[in-house]
Protein backbone atom coordinates (compact mmCIF):
# COMPACT_ATOMS: atom_id res chain seq x y z
CA UNK A 1 0.00 0.00 0.00
CA UNK A 2 1.27 3.42 -0.89
CA UNK A 3 1.66 5.88 1.96
CA UNK A 4 -0.85 8.70 2.12
CA UNK A 5 0.46 11.66 0.21
CA UNK A 6 0.52 14.72 2.35
CA UNK A 7 -1.75 17.48 1.15
CA UNK A 8 0.31 20.35 2.46
CA UNK A 9 2.01 22.93 0.38
CA UNK A 10 5.64 21.98 0.75
CA UNK A 11 5.05 18.62 -1.03
CA UNK A 12 3.19 20.13 -3.93
CA UNK A 13 4.22 20.98 -7.44
CA UNK A 14 4.59 24.72 -7.72
CA UNK A 15 1.57 26.04 -9.53
CA UNK A 16 2.12 28.82 -12.07
CA UNK A 17 -1.18 30.66 -11.90
CA UNK A 18 -2.00 33.04 -14.74
CA UNK A 19 -2.50 35.75 -12.12
CA UNK A 20 -1.60 35.34 -8.47
CA UNK A 21 -4.24 36.64 -6.11
CA UNK A 22 -2.38 38.89 -3.69
CA UNK A 23 -2.80 42.29 -2.11
CA UNK A 24 0.08 43.63 -4.17
CA UNK A 25 -1.46 42.37 -7.44
CA UNK A 26 -4.83 43.81 -6.47
CA UNK A 27 -3.21 47.19 -5.90
CA UNK A 28 -1.15 47.02 -9.10
CA UNK A 29 -4.07 45.95 -11.31
CA UNK A 30 -6.30 48.56 -9.74
CA UNK A 31 -3.71 51.21 -10.41
CA UNK A 32 -3.23 50.15 -14.05
CA UNK A 33 -6.93 49.35 -14.74
CA UNK A 34 -6.00 45.80 -15.74
CA UNK A 35 -8.61 43.06 -16.10
CA UNK A 36 -8.11 39.79 -14.24
CA UNK A 37 -7.77 36.74 -16.53
CA UNK A 38 -10.56 34.12 -16.23
CA UNK A 39 -9.98 31.70 -13.35
CA UNK A 40 -10.14 28.72 -15.73
CA UNK A 41 -10.08 28.40 -19.50
CA UNK A 42 -12.33 26.87 -22.13
CA UNK A 43 -10.90 24.00 -24.19
CA UNK A 44 -12.09 21.97 -27.16
CA UNK A 45 -12.95 18.39 -26.23
CA UNK A 46 -10.02 16.14 -27.15
CA UNK A 47 -10.56 12.66 -28.59
CA UNK A 48 -8.76 10.98 -25.73
CA UNK A 49 -7.71 11.63 -22.13
CA UNK A 50 -5.78 9.55 -19.60
CA UNK A 51 -8.49 10.12 -17.00
CA UNK A 52 -12.09 11.31 -17.39
CA UNK A 53 -13.86 12.58 -14.28
CA UNK A 54 -17.64 12.83 -14.48
CA UNK A 55 -18.99 15.56 -12.22
CA UNK A 56 -17.61 19.10 -11.88
CA UNK A 57 -18.31 19.57 -8.21
CA UNK A 58 -15.94 19.71 -5.27
CA UNK A 59 -15.24 15.95 -5.41
CA UNK A 60 -14.49 15.77 -9.14
CA UNK A 61 -12.44 18.96 -9.25
CA UNK A 62 -10.49 18.05 -6.09
CA UNK A 63 -9.67 14.65 -7.60
CA UNK A 64 -8.48 16.38 -10.79
CA UNK A 65 -6.43 18.90 -8.82
CA UNK A 66 -4.72 16.28 -6.62
CA UNK A 67 -4.09 14.00 -9.64
CA UNK A 68 -2.15 16.86 -11.21
CA UNK A 69 -0.59 18.33 -8.04
CA UNK A 70 0.34 15.16 -6.13
CA UNK A 71 0.81 12.61 -8.92
CA UNK A 72 1.73 14.61 -12.03
CA UNK A 73 -1.19 13.21 -14.07
CA UNK A 74 -2.40 16.22 -16.04
CA UNK A 75 -4.12 14.70 -19.11
CA UNK A 76 -7.43 14.82 -17.27
CA UNK A 77 -10.90 15.97 -18.34
CA UNK A 78 -13.58 17.03 -15.86
CA UNK A 79 -17.08 16.85 -17.41
CA UNK A 80 -20.20 18.48 -16.02
CA UNK A 81 -23.61 18.51 -17.63
CA UNK A 82 -24.24 22.03 -16.32
CA UNK A 83 -22.00 24.69 -14.75
CA UNK A 84 -19.35 23.92 -12.11
CA UNK A 85 -20.81 23.41 -8.67
CA UNK A 86 -24.39 23.26 -9.98
CA UNK A 87 -25.21 20.11 -8.04
CA UNK A 88 -24.64 19.23 -4.42
CA UNK A 89 -21.51 21.42 -4.17
CA UNK A 90 -23.58 24.57 -4.55
CA UNK A 91 -26.65 23.37 -2.66
CA UNK A 92 -25.27 22.16 0.67
CA UNK A 93 -25.20 24.23 3.85
CA UNK A 94 -21.36 24.45 3.84
CA UNK A 95 -20.85 22.98 7.32
CA UNK A 96 -17.50 21.32 8.11
CA UNK A 97 -16.99 18.90 11.01
CA UNK A 98 -15.34 15.59 11.83
CA UNK A 99 -17.22 14.44 14.94
CA UNK A 100 -18.40 11.15 13.47
CA UNK A 101 -19.19 7.86 15.19
CA UNK A 102 -16.93 5.20 13.68
CA UNK A 103 -13.09 5.37 13.87
CA UNK A 104 -12.96 5.02 10.06
CA UNK A 105 -15.33 7.95 9.63
CA UNK A 106 -13.62 10.19 12.19
CA UNK A 107 -10.16 9.61 10.70
CA UNK A 108 -11.44 10.26 7.18
CA UNK A 109 -13.38 13.47 7.89
CA UNK A 110 -10.62 14.81 10.15
CA UNK A 111 -8.16 14.56 7.27
CA UNK A 112 -10.65 16.60 5.25
CA UNK A 113 -10.78 19.33 7.89
CA UNK A 114 -6.96 19.45 7.93
CA UNK A 115 -6.93 19.94 4.16
CA UNK A 116 -9.69 22.56 4.35
CA UNK A 117 -7.67 24.54 6.90
CA UNK A 118 -4.74 24.75 4.46
CA UNK A 119 -6.87 25.14 1.36
CA UNK A 120 -6.81 28.92 0.95
CA UNK A 121 -2.98 28.88 1.00
CA UNK A 122 -2.76 25.76 -1.20
CA UNK A 123 -5.07 27.12 -3.87
CA UNK A 124 -4.23 30.83 -3.62
CA UNK A 125 -7.97 31.40 -3.32
CA UNK A 126 -9.91 32.76 -0.37
CA UNK A 127 -12.31 29.96 0.55
CA UNK A 128 -13.50 31.85 3.66
CA UNK A 129 -13.13 28.99 6.13
CA UNK A 130 -14.56 30.14 9.42
CA UNK A 131 -13.62 27.82 12.28
CA UNK A 132 -16.34 28.59 14.77
CA UNK A 133 -17.25 25.40 16.59
CA UNK A 134 -20.12 23.00 16.11
CA UNK A 135 -22.82 22.19 18.70
CA UNK A 136 -24.98 19.08 18.31
CA UNK A 137 -27.86 19.34 20.78
CA UNK A 138 -29.20 16.34 22.68
CA UNK A 139 -32.90 16.37 23.59
CA UNK A 140 -33.12 12.84 24.96
CA UNK A 141 -31.11 10.43 27.10
CA UNK A 142 -30.53 8.25 24.06
CA UNK A 143 -28.96 11.02 22.01
CA UNK A 144 -26.89 12.18 24.99
CA UNK A 145 -25.55 8.63 25.25
CA UNK A 146 -24.66 8.60 21.53
CA UNK A 147 -22.88 11.92 22.01
CA UNK A 148 -20.75 10.58 24.86
CA UNK A 149 -19.88 7.66 22.60
CA UNK A 150 -19.01 10.00 19.73
CA UNK A 151 -16.91 12.22 22.02
CA UNK A 152 -14.87 9.21 23.22
CA UNK A 153 -14.34 7.86 19.67
CA UNK A 154 -13.30 11.37 18.58
CA UNK A 155 -10.82 11.80 21.44
CA UNK A 156 -9.28 8.40 20.71
CA UNK A 157 -8.65 9.62 17.13
CA UNK A 158 -7.21 12.94 18.35
CA UNK A 159 -10.27 14.99 17.38
CA UNK A 160 -11.42 17.67 19.79
CA UNK A 161 -14.98 16.87 20.97
CA UNK A 162 -16.65 16.92 24.35
CA UNK A 163 -20.10 16.70 25.90
CA UNK A 164 -21.23 19.96 27.54
CA UNK A 165 -24.20 20.80 29.78
CA UNK A 166 -27.11 23.18 29.00
CA UNK A 167 -25.46 26.08 30.88
CA UNK A 168 -22.43 25.83 28.61
CA UNK A 169 -24.73 25.62 25.57
CA UNK A 170 -26.36 28.86 26.72
CA UNK A 171 -22.94 30.48 27.10
CA UNK A 172 -21.84 29.40 23.61
CA UNK A 173 -25.12 30.32 21.90
CA UNK A 174 -27.15 32.72 24.07
CA UNK A 175 -30.19 32.77 21.77
CA UNK A 176 -30.97 29.08 22.28
CA UNK A 177 -33.89 28.30 24.57
CA UNK A 178 -32.41 25.85 27.10
CA UNK A 179 -35.27 26.18 29.59
CA UNK A 180 -37.30 23.19 30.71
CA UNK A 181 -40.41 24.83 29.22
CA UNK A 182 -39.31 23.92 25.69
CA UNK A 183 -41.17 21.11 23.96
CA UNK A 184 -37.89 19.18 23.66
CA UNK A 185 -35.65 20.55 26.44
CA UNK A 186 -31.91 20.66 25.73
CA UNK A 187 -30.20 18.09 27.98
CA UNK A 188 -26.67 18.69 26.74
CA UNK A 189 -24.65 18.94 23.56
CA UNK A 190 -21.63 17.62 21.74
CA UNK A 191 -19.20 20.54 21.43
CA UNK A 192 -16.76 20.21 18.54
CA UNK A 193 -14.50 23.31 18.33
CA UNK A 194 -12.77 22.43 14.99
CA UNK A 195 -16.09 22.54 13.10
CA UNK A 196 -17.13 25.55 11.08
CA UNK A 197 -18.47 26.86 7.81
CA UNK A 198 -16.85 27.75 4.51
CA UNK A 199 -17.91 29.37 1.23
CA UNK A 200 -18.81 26.32 -0.89
CA UNK A 201 -18.68 28.09 -4.29
CA UNK A 202 -15.19 29.38 -3.53
CA UNK A 203 -14.00 25.84 -2.81
CA UNK A 204 -15.30 24.68 -6.21
CA UNK A 205 -13.81 27.68 -8.03
CA UNK A 206 -10.50 27.39 -6.17
CA UNK A 207 -10.08 23.73 -7.13
CA UNK A 208 -11.13 24.49 -10.73
CA UNK A 209 -8.59 27.30 -10.97
CA UNK A 210 -5.85 25.16 -9.42
CA UNK A 211 -6.59 22.17 -11.68
CA UNK A 212 -6.77 24.38 -14.79
CA UNK A 213 -3.42 25.99 -13.99
CA UNK A 214 -1.86 22.50 -13.84
CA UNK A 215 -3.24 21.54 -17.28
CA UNK A 216 -6.56 19.82 -16.49
CA UNK A 217 -9.32 20.46 -19.05
CA UNK A 218 -12.63 21.54 -17.55
CA UNK A 219 -15.66 20.99 -19.77
CA UNK A 220 -18.93 22.51 -18.62
CA UNK A 221 -22.26 21.84 -20.37
CA UNK A 222 -20.93 18.44 -21.43
CA UNK A 223 -23.35 15.66 -20.51
CA UNK A 224 -22.24 12.03 -20.47
CA UNK A 225 -24.64 9.91 -22.52
CA UNK A 226 -22.87 6.55 -22.35
CA UNK A 227 -19.82 4.66 -21.12
CA UNK A 228 -18.17 2.07 -23.38
CA UNK A 229 -17.23 -1.10 -21.55
CA UNK A 230 -15.83 -4.15 -23.38
CA UNK A 231 -14.47 -7.31 -21.76
CA UNK A 232 -15.05 -5.82 -18.30
CA UNK A 233 -12.85 -2.78 -18.99
CA UNK A 234 -13.64 0.86 -19.66
CA UNK A 235 -12.78 2.01 -23.21
CA UNK A 236 -14.37 5.41 -23.49
CA UNK A 237 -17.08 7.89 -22.67
CA UNK A 238 -19.76 9.27 -25.00
CA UNK A 239 -20.88 12.83 -24.41
CA UNK A 240 -23.15 15.40 -26.00
CA UNK A 241 -20.03 17.10 -27.41
CA UNK A 242 -18.34 13.99 -28.84
CA UNK A 243 -16.73 10.71 -27.83
CA UNK A 244 -13.65 10.39 -25.64
CA UNK A 245 -11.34 7.37 -25.57
CA UNK A 246 -10.04 6.72 -22.05
CA UNK A 247 -8.99 3.87 -19.80
CA UNK A 248 -9.94 5.45 -16.49
CA UNK A 249 -13.34 6.95 -15.61
CA UNK A 250 -14.21 8.34 -12.19
CA UNK A 251 -17.87 8.79 -11.35
CA UNK A 252 -17.90 11.76 -8.95
CA UNK A 253 -21.54 12.71 -9.36
CA UNK A 254 -24.14 13.16 -6.67
CA UNK A 255 -27.82 12.65 -7.37
CA UNK A 256 -27.18 11.07 -10.74
CA UNK A 257 -24.59 8.54 -9.49
CA UNK A 258 -26.80 5.51 -10.06
CA UNK A 259 -27.70 6.67 -13.59
CA UNK A 260 -23.99 7.00 -14.51
CA UNK A 261 -23.18 3.64 -12.92
CA UNK A 262 -26.05 2.03 -14.86
CA UNK A 263 -24.22 3.11 -18.06
CA UNK A 264 -21.19 1.11 -16.96
CA UNK A 265 -23.27 -1.79 -15.64
CA UNK A 266 -22.32 -1.31 -11.97
CA UNK A 267 -25.11 -1.76 -9.42
CA UNK A 268 -25.13 0.61 -6.46
CA UNK A 269 -27.07 0.28 -3.18
CA UNK A 270 -28.18 3.91 -3.49
CA UNK A 271 -31.53 5.71 -3.38
CA UNK A 272 -31.81 9.38 -4.30
CA UNK A 273 -33.70 11.73 -1.98
CA UNK A 274 -34.04 15.52 -2.18
CA UNK A 275 -32.87 17.58 0.78
CA UNK A 276 -34.19 21.08 1.24
CA UNK A 277 -32.55 24.11 2.78
CA UNK A 278 -33.45 27.77 3.23
CA UNK A 279 -31.80 31.10 3.94
CA UNK A 280 -33.15 34.19 5.73
CA UNK A 281 -32.59 37.88 5.27
CA UNK A 282 -29.30 39.13 6.75
CA UNK A 283 -29.30 40.18 10.40
CA UNK A 284 -26.55 41.41 12.72
CA UNK A 285 -24.04 38.73 13.77
CA UNK A 286 -25.38 36.95 16.85
CA UNK A 287 -24.67 33.27 16.26
CA UNK A 288 -21.00 32.35 16.45
CA UNK A 289 -21.39 28.56 16.27
CA UNK A 290 -23.09 25.98 14.08
CA UNK A 291 -26.18 24.55 15.83
CA UNK A 292 -27.53 21.09 14.99
CA UNK A 293 -30.51 19.33 16.49
CA UNK A 294 -31.21 15.77 15.41
CA UNK A 295 -34.52 15.59 17.24
CA UNK A 296 -35.82 18.77 15.60
CA UNK A 297 -34.31 17.87 12.19
CA UNK A 298 -32.58 21.21 11.78
CA UNK A 299 -29.16 22.82 11.54
CA UNK A 300 -28.51 26.53 11.73
CA UNK A 301 -25.49 28.70 10.97
CA UNK A 302 -24.99 32.38 10.28
CA UNK A 303 -22.95 33.31 7.23
CA UNK A 304 -20.40 36.11 7.12
CA UNK A 305 -23.07 38.24 5.40
CA UNK A 306 -25.42 37.72 8.34
CA UNK A 307 -27.93 35.42 6.65
CA UNK A 308 -29.11 32.42 8.63
CA UNK A 309 -28.76 29.15 6.71
CA UNK A 310 -31.18 26.39 7.71
CA UNK A 311 -30.94 22.79 6.63
CA UNK A 312 -33.05 19.75 7.41
CA UNK A 313 -33.19 16.02 6.89
CA UNK A 314 -33.99 14.44 3.52
CA UNK A 315 -37.53 14.45 2.12
CA UNK A 316 -39.64 11.41 3.04
CA UNK A 317 -39.64 9.81 -0.42
CA UNK A 318 -37.18 9.26 -3.27
CA UNK A 319 -37.22 11.82 -6.07
CA UNK A 320 -35.05 13.67 -8.56
CA UNK A 321 -37.19 16.79 -8.20
CA UNK A 322 -35.32 19.83 -6.93
CA UNK A 323 -38.33 21.98 -6.16
CA UNK A 324 -39.03 23.28 -2.68
CA UNK A 325 -42.23 22.47 -0.84
CA UNK A 326 -44.42 24.51 1.52
CA UNK A 327 -44.67 21.60 4.01
CA UNK A 328 -40.91 21.71 4.37
CA UNK A 329 -40.59 25.42 5.08
CA UNK A 330 -43.52 25.32 7.54
CA UNK A 331 -42.00 22.41 9.44
CA UNK A 332 -38.53 23.95 9.37
CA UNK A 333 -39.72 27.34 10.64
CA UNK A 334 -41.52 25.63 13.52
CA UNK A 335 -38.41 23.70 14.49
CA UNK A 336 -36.15 26.75 14.30
CA UNK A 337 -38.50 28.68 16.58
CA UNK A 338 -38.50 25.80 19.08
CA UNK A 339 -34.75 26.38 19.41
CA UNK A 340 -34.60 30.16 19.00
CA UNK A 341 -37.94 31.85 19.71
CA UNK A 342 -36.31 35.27 19.15
CA UNK A 343 -36.17 34.61 15.38
CA UNK A 344 -39.94 34.76 14.93
CA UNK A 345 -39.82 38.06 12.99
CA UNK A 346 -36.99 37.05 10.64
CA UNK A 347 -38.11 36.48 7.05
CA UNK A 348 -37.00 33.58 4.85
CA UNK A 349 -35.54 34.84 1.56
CA UNK A 350 -35.40 31.65 -0.46
CA UNK A 351 -35.39 27.87 -0.26
CA UNK A 352 -33.93 25.22 -2.54
CA UNK A 353 -33.29 21.50 -2.78
CA UNK A 354 -30.34 19.30 -3.67
CA UNK A 355 -30.12 15.59 -4.37
CA UNK A 356 -28.69 13.18 -1.80
CA UNK A 357 -27.56 9.67 -2.71
CA UNK A 358 -28.39 7.71 0.42
CA UNK A 359 -26.58 4.44 1.16
CA UNK A 360 -27.89 1.85 3.65
CA UNK A 361 -25.20 2.67 6.26
CA UNK A 362 -24.83 6.46 5.75
CA UNK A 363 -21.25 6.06 4.53
CA UNK A 364 -19.98 6.71 0.99
CA UNK A 365 -19.02 4.21 -1.69
CA UNK A 366 -15.46 4.83 -2.91
CA UNK A 367 -12.80 3.07 -4.93
CA UNK A 368 -12.65 0.40 -7.62
CA UNK A 369 -15.65 -1.44 -9.04
CA UNK A 370 -16.01 -4.82 -10.81
CA UNK A 371 -15.50 -2.90 -14.10
CA UNK A 372 -11.78 -2.37 -14.68
CA UNK A 373 -10.90 1.33 -14.91
CA UNK A 374 -14.30 2.50 -13.65
CA UNK A 375 -14.02 4.07 -10.21
CA UNK A 376 -16.70 5.55 -8.00
CA UNK A 377 -16.74 8.36 -5.46
CA UNK A 378 -20.47 8.33 -4.80
CA UNK A 379 -23.13 7.72 -2.17
CA UNK A 380 -22.40 11.00 -0.44
CA UNK A 381 -25.81 11.34 1.14
CA UNK A 382 -25.95 14.43 3.31
CA UNK A 383 -22.23 14.65 4.16
CA UNK A 384 -20.45 14.99 0.80
CA UNK A 385 -19.28 18.58 0.84
CA UNK A 386 -17.24 18.34 4.05
CA UNK A 387 -15.40 15.33 2.59
CA UNK A 388 -14.46 16.99 -0.72
CA UNK A 389 -10.69 17.49 -0.24
CA UNK A 390 -9.92 14.13 1.36
CA UNK A 391 -12.05 12.30 -1.24
CA UNK A 392 -10.23 14.06 -4.06
CA UNK A 393 -6.87 13.27 -2.50
CA UNK A 394 -7.75 9.62 -1.86
CA UNK A 395 -9.34 9.05 -5.29
CA UNK A 396 -6.34 10.66 -7.00
CA UNK A 397 -4.11 8.29 -5.05
CA UNK A 398 -6.41 5.39 -5.98
CA UNK A 399 -6.21 6.24 -9.70
CA UNK A 400 -2.46 6.91 -9.71
CA UNK A 401 -1.43 3.84 -7.71
CA UNK A 402 -4.12 1.43 -8.89
CA UNK A 403 -4.60 0.43 -5.27
CA UNK A 404 -7.08 1.44 -2.60
CA UNK A 405 -5.55 3.84 -0.05
CA UNK A 406 -5.96 2.77 3.55
CA UNK A 407 -8.02 5.82 4.50
CA UNK A 408 -10.90 4.76 2.21
CA UNK A 409 -10.44 0.97 2.48
CA UNK A 410 -13.55 0.69 4.67
CA UNK A 411 -15.78 2.41 2.11
CA UNK A 412 -15.50 -0.10 -0.79
CA UNK A 413 -18.48 -1.28 -2.82
CA UNK A 414 -17.79 -4.88 -1.73
CA UNK A 415 -18.66 -4.11 1.91
CA UNK A 416 -22.37 -4.67 1.24
CA UNK A 417 -21.93 -8.26 0.04
CA UNK A 418 -19.49 -8.93 2.87
CA UNK A 419 -21.81 -7.37 5.46
CA UNK A 420 -19.08 -5.07 6.85
CA UNK A 421 -21.02 -1.82 6.91
CA UNK A 422 -19.66 1.43 8.36
CA UNK A 423 -22.73 2.53 10.32
CA UNK A 424 -22.72 6.31 10.55
CA UNK A 425 -26.45 6.86 10.94
CA UNK A 426 -26.00 8.01 14.54
CA UNK A 427 -23.67 10.85 13.47
CA UNK A 428 -24.47 11.56 9.82
CA UNK A 429 -28.26 11.61 9.72
CA UNK A 430 -30.00 14.65 11.15
CA UNK A 431 -33.24 12.79 11.60
CA UNK A 432 -31.93 9.83 13.61
CA UNK B 1 -49.00 19.99 -1.41
CA UNK B 2 -48.61 16.68 -3.22
CA UNK B 3 -51.69 14.48 -3.54
CA UNK B 4 -51.54 10.69 -3.63
CA UNK B 5 -54.77 9.07 -4.92
CA UNK B 6 -55.30 6.20 -2.49
CA UNK B 7 -57.05 3.20 -4.04
CA UNK B 8 -59.55 3.25 -1.14
CA UNK B 9 -59.67 6.82 0.19
CA UNK B 10 -59.26 8.91 -2.97
CA UNK B 11 -56.79 11.82 -3.26
CA UNK B 12 -55.06 12.50 0.06
CA UNK B 13 -52.09 14.62 1.20
CA UNK B 14 -48.79 12.77 0.61
CA UNK B 15 -47.82 13.53 4.23
CA UNK B 16 -50.38 10.89 5.32
CA UNK B 17 -48.43 8.20 3.49
CA UNK B 18 -45.19 6.38 4.12
CA UNK B 19 -43.03 5.73 1.07
CA UNK B 20 -42.04 2.05 1.07
CA UNK B 21 -40.35 1.88 -2.33
CA UNK B 22 -39.81 -0.87 -4.84
CA UNK B 23 -41.41 -4.20 -3.92
CA UNK B 24 -38.71 -6.90 -3.82
CA UNK B 25 -39.46 -10.61 -3.35
CA UNK B 26 -37.69 -12.21 -0.37
CA UNK B 27 -35.31 -14.97 -1.49
CA UNK B 28 -35.51 -18.44 0.02
CA UNK B 29 -33.57 -18.38 3.32
CA UNK B 30 -32.17 -21.88 2.90
CA UNK B 31 -30.70 -21.56 -0.57
CA UNK B 32 -30.01 -17.82 -1.07
CA UNK B 33 -26.39 -16.88 -1.83
CA UNK B 34 -24.63 -13.89 -0.29
CA UNK B 35 -25.09 -11.93 -3.52
CA UNK B 36 -28.83 -12.63 -3.51
CA UNK B 37 -29.13 -11.44 0.09
CA UNK B 38 -27.19 -8.33 -0.75
CA UNK B 39 -29.54 -7.60 -3.61
CA UNK B 40 -32.59 -8.25 -1.45
CA UNK B 41 -31.36 -6.09 1.42
CA UNK B 42 -29.76 -3.18 -0.37
CA UNK B 43 -30.30 -3.02 -4.14
CA UNK B 44 -33.33 -1.07 -5.30
CA UNK B 45 -34.10 0.49 -8.65
CA UNK B 46 -33.37 4.23 -8.58
CA UNK B 47 -34.66 5.43 -11.95
CA UNK B 48 -35.07 9.02 -13.08
CA UNK B 49 -38.46 8.58 -14.75
CA UNK B 50 -41.54 6.39 -14.32
CA UNK B 51 -41.35 3.81 -11.55
CA UNK B 52 -43.78 1.49 -9.80
CA UNK B 53 -43.49 1.48 -6.03
CA UNK B 54 -45.39 0.75 -2.83
CA UNK B 55 -46.84 3.42 -0.53
CA UNK B 56 -48.48 2.80 2.84
CA UNK B 57 -51.46 4.93 3.88
CA UNK B 58 -50.17 5.29 7.43
CA UNK B 59 -52.59 7.98 8.66
CA UNK B 60 -55.58 6.78 6.68
CA UNK B 61 -56.86 3.33 5.76
CA UNK B 62 -53.52 1.73 6.73
CA UNK B 63 -53.41 -0.29 3.52
CA UNK B 64 -50.58 -0.69 1.03
CA UNK B 65 -51.02 0.68 -2.48
CA UNK B 66 -48.99 0.32 -5.65
CA UNK B 67 -48.26 3.70 -7.25
CA UNK B 68 -46.83 4.58 -10.66
CA UNK B 69 -44.91 7.83 -10.19
CA UNK B 70 -42.49 9.91 -12.26
CA UNK B 71 -39.50 10.53 -9.99
CA UNK B 72 -38.50 13.82 -11.59
CA UNK B 73 -41.92 15.54 -11.71
CA UNK B 74 -43.63 13.50 -8.94
CA UNK B 75 -46.63 13.06 -11.27
CA UNK B 76 -48.73 9.99 -10.41
CA UNK B 77 -50.58 8.22 -13.23
CA UNK B 78 -51.83 4.89 -11.88
CA UNK B 79 -52.73 3.55 -8.45
CA UNK B 80 -54.01 0.14 -7.46
CA UNK B 81 -54.11 -2.06 -4.40
CA UNK B 82 -50.67 -3.52 -3.66
CA UNK B 83 -50.48 -7.07 -4.96
CA UNK B 84 -53.45 -6.59 -7.29
CA UNK B 85 -53.07 -7.54 -10.96
CA UNK B 86 -52.18 -4.71 -13.34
Amino acid sequence: MQALTNGYRQDRRRVAYPAKYSGLNLFRRGLMHQEWPPAWRHHDLKGSYDVVIIGGGVHGLAAAYYLAANHGITDVAVLDKSYLGSGGSGRNTAILRSNYLTPEGVRFYDRSIQLYRQLAADLDFNVMFSRRGHLTLAHSDASLRTMRWRAEVNKAQGVDSEVVDPAEVKRLAPFIDVSLQARYPVLGALWHPPGGIIRHDAVVWGYARGADALGVHIHQNTEVTGIDVTDGRVRGVRTTRGDIATRVVLNATAGWATLICDMAGVELPIQTFPLQAAVTEPVKPFLSTVIVSGTLHVYISQTDRGELVFGASVDPFTSYSMRGSLEFIEGLAGHVLELMPALSKVRVLRQWAGLCDMTPDFSPVMGHTPVDGFLVDVGWGTYGFKAGPVSGEAMANCIASGQTPEIIAAFGLDRFAGGVLVGEKGAAAVGH
Amino acid sequence: MMLVPCAWCGPRDAAEFQHVGEAVARPDVGSATREQWRAYLYLRANPCGWTTETWYHRMGCRKFISVERHTETNEIRAVRAAGAAQ
